[in-house]
């Protein structure tokens, strides 16, 4: 599944549920969290379910942002919305590896009591906090249902006592941190939404400098942000090229039985071709480059 | 000799109106005129009955129109569009005759043939000089181009200026001209400019607006029309606006000038033509002030009339030359007939205007409307009013997807080459009613109240009463 965008929408706004696989997103994060107000939290969480149950999302894939565990609503969001399969539940606030678990070991419940495949719906913690940057490997690593780690700049620099900026110089350590840990663990990782929706260039800027730092997608709190992140994040035409002549030379070595091939000087060697291969199945998914393999 | 008369009712009396006459009024003073009530509330005044009016369009500042067809001075109605609150007195059957709803091309052509002639026109002038030299690019009451008022100042038998801002003649840069004008009342207001033009125009906020706009740039960027010479026609909805920007940035990054922008133009338009996407603006009417300011200042903003804009009965109209056209609908079915005429419920809130004209004549015919309004779909089995014929339009933009008339082969691999989101409108139709169910049909009324009169004449169908 590719997510090169997720797009938060209010899980108390019908208009915009019903409209969630229009806005160009790759995945859509339906927000029972920060965007409903407690007063709201019970008719948000119908609608949420009803929209997963009866609505035809097509392609876009649907992620869950559920109360965080401290609060007295998890446990009856998961309760509701696991049955419907979404791909991901985004757990806000994890701070540690234990509160990824009593997550993961609930939806386990849940999906034994109901009979539900297990593992079908994957965890994403949502790292807004100091403790959880620092614990951000313990928290990739925590169970098999962790599939990526999720940047959270607002809380975290309230956490951190540091004014949030464009620039987002005070979140370059979480940053790279957070795709070190979760690479290092062998999943993904989301960058942060870009808040303000009227700065059209800063957006590209900083969808740029997620993909540069290593993010698998990014989130985004407005639909007029989705087709920037989806364009930053798709392979380019000279990557794809590039990622062609590599599965190429690769195809020549191995007939002239040779062991190790450099292309344009530089040897080619496992990463490399793994990273050709990303390129060629995410440019094939889109439709995009040579149509020729 | 001097034009000027003392009052609105001394131009009425000199210019001979009887009972049973036709008299006609232009819209550029939109929501904010004041002159057809003037007029109207002078000639109830004066006794004179049986009147038809015939207005470019009808604003719910007319309101008091609908008093004077109930006590019988106005017995037929001519117009191109009426707004909502008046549209609903039509609706419950205010009036013995039905509304005559014509194209804004439709409307000139009948004029200048005689088939709708006009005994006194009534034209509000922003400035104008005691010989009756007019524009609408001058004074408080500015409203831009006159593109509406041409046809009824060169056709009636008799032609009242009406202005709130006298000038010395000879009035410069005039857009009517003094050898059509019989006479000239001073008054001291014409219009609210607040009501006149709006403030910027702003492109809409709504994501759904916004997919929907990208999508329409889109498809022109993939039709091939959208190379140097290009010419473009836009309403002044908030997705149709939004749709002109994508289009300006397409154009900017790829290096295309077109040749003109037309229509109601707005701010938007005016920033293409700064911005170098376009050579001209061709402008029947203006939308809002940095319109008006354009074409005041810039002489690449040209001023044409309504004749030249879109009358089949002209040599030629610029509607012909139109490349693409992004046009709205109240209602779209699965033959791509549009309704602009009536809301789903049948209350007529709207009309034509250029719609028919434009789609008929541009190569390219886009309606853009979202899936569904206020829990109703927009795409229907069958319209409950059709403005325009199905033939003429090409594609519908949703943010659901994008259906193309099946007439159109080309267009729609041209699309599907460019990997846009396609959809039969059929398929469009169902999906939306998955969300919305299917609406109950909503039973006609038994009496006739308005004919939707084709470009070319001949009625194009008829709304009911609502019951």
């Amino acid at each position: 599944m590719m997510r090169r965008s997720m797009l938060f929408l209010p899980g108390n706004n019908p208009n915009m549920l019903i409209n969630a696989s229009c806005l160009g997103a790759d995945a859509v994060i339906f927000d029972l969290e920060d965007a409903v107000s407690p007063a709201e939290k019970d008719a948000a969480r119908i609608l949420v379910r009803n929209t997963m149950r009866y609505m035809d999302l097509g392609g876009c894939e649907v992620i869950v942002r559920i109360n965080s565990v401290d609060t007295p609503y998890w446990k009856m969001d998961i309760d509701a919305l696991l049955p419907h399969k979404p791909a991901l539940i985004l757990l806000p606030k994890t701070a540690s590896k234990e509160d990824a678990l009593i997550a993961d070991n609930y939806m386990s419940e849940v999906e034994e009591r109901l009979g539900l495949e297990t593992g079908v719906t994957g965890l994403m913690p949502l790292i807004e906090t100091a403790a959880g940057v620092e614990n951000a490997y313990a928290i990739a690593s925590a169970s098999p249902r962790v599939k990526a780690l999720f940047l959270g700049a607002e809380d975290l620099t309230a956490d951190l006592q540091c004014k949030r900026t464009k620039e987002g110089r005070e979140i370059e350590y979480a940053r790279c941190r957070l795709v070190v840990a979760a690479r290092a663990a062998g999943i993904d990782v989301y960058d942060t939404p870009f808040t303000d929706v009227n700065d059209d260039e800063g957006i590209w800027e900083d969808a740029r400098l997620a993909k540069n730092l290593g993010f698998t997608g990014k989130a985004s709190i407005s639909p007029r942000h989705v087709e920037v992140i989806n364009s930053v994040f798709s392979p380019t035409v000279s990557e794809i090229d590039y990622a062609y002549e590599v599965m190429e030379a690769i195809r020549r070595a191995k007939e002239q039985g040779k062991g190790a091939i450099a292309l344009y000087g530089k040897m080619i060697d496992a990463p490399i071709v793994a990273r050709a291969e990303r390129t060629i199945s995410m440019a094939q998914a889109l439709g995009i480059g040579r149509g020729d393999n | 000799m001097n034009k000027i008369v003392k009052s609105i009712k001394e131009a009425i009396l000199l210019s001979n109106l009887k009972d049973g006459m036709t008299i006609s009024f232009h819209h550029h003073l939109r929501n904010g005129d004041y002159v057809l009530n003037m007029v109207m509330d002078e000639i109830a005044a004066m006794g004179i009955k049986d009147l038809t009016v015939n207005a470019s369009s009808l604003f719910d500042a007319h309101m008091p129109l609908a008093g004077h067809i109930k006590n019988g001075v106005v017995t037929t109605v001519q117009t191109d569009y009426i707004a909502a609150g008046l549209g609903r007195e039509f609706s419950e059957g205010i009036m013995k005759n039905p509304v005559q709803f014509r194209t804004h091309g439709g409307r000139p052509a009948d004029i200048s043939t005689g088939k709708t002639p006009i005994d006194v026109a009534f034209i509000a002038a922003p400035a104008a000089d005691p010989m009756g030299n007019c524009s609408g690019k001058y004074g408080k009451s500015a409203c831009g181009s006159m593109g509406y008022a041409f046809a009824d100042a060169m056709f009636a038998k008799k032609t009242v200026v009406i202005t709130d801002n006298l000038v010395e003649y000879p009035l410069q840069d005039y857009s009517i001209s003094e050898d059509y004008i019989d006479y000239v009342a001073v008054v001291d207001a014409i219009g609210d400019p607040k009501g006149i033009v709006s403030g910027t125009t702003k492109i809409t906020r709504d994501p759904v607006g916004l997919v929907m706009a990208a999508n329409a740039a889109k498809v022109i960027e993939a039709s091939g029309l959208l190379k140097d010479g290009f010419s473009f026609q836009t309403g002044a909805g908030g997705a149709s606006l939004a749709a002109a920007k994508f289009l300006k940035d397409i154009m900017l990054q790829k290096g295309i000038c077109g040749s003109f922008g037309l229509g109601g133009i707005t701010g938007y338009m005016v920033d293409m033509l700064k911005a170098g996407c376009f050579k001209n603006l061709l402008d029947v009417q203006c939308f809002d002030l940095d319109a008006v300011e354009s074409i005041k200042n810039d002489p690449r903003h040209m001023e044409i009339s309504s004749m030249q804009y879109a009358s089949p009965a002209s040599r030629s109209a610029v509607v012909n030359s139109l490349d693409v056209v992004i046009l709205g609908a109240t209602e779209i079915d699965t033959d791509f007939n549009v309704n602009v005429h009536t809301d789903s419920n049948g209350y007529i809130m709207g009309g034509s205007g250029g719609h028919s004209d434009t789609a008929a004549g541009a190569k390219l015919s886009m309606i853009i409307a979202p899936m569904m309004r206020a829990r109703l779909p927009i795409v229907t089995d069958r319209v409950t009013c059709v403005s325009t014929p199905g033939k003429d339009i090409d594609v519908l933009v949703t943010q659901g997807g994008i259906a193309v008339n099946p007439k159109n082969a080309e267009l729609r691999q041209r699309l599907k080459d460019a990997k846009l989101p396609i959809i039969d409108i059929e398929e469009l139709k169902a999906k939306t009613e998955k969300i919305t169910g299917t609406p109950r049909k909503i039973p006609k009324g038994d009496k006739v109240v308005a004919e939707v009169i084709c470009r070319g004449g001949g009625v194009l169908d008829r709304i009911y009463n609502v019951k």
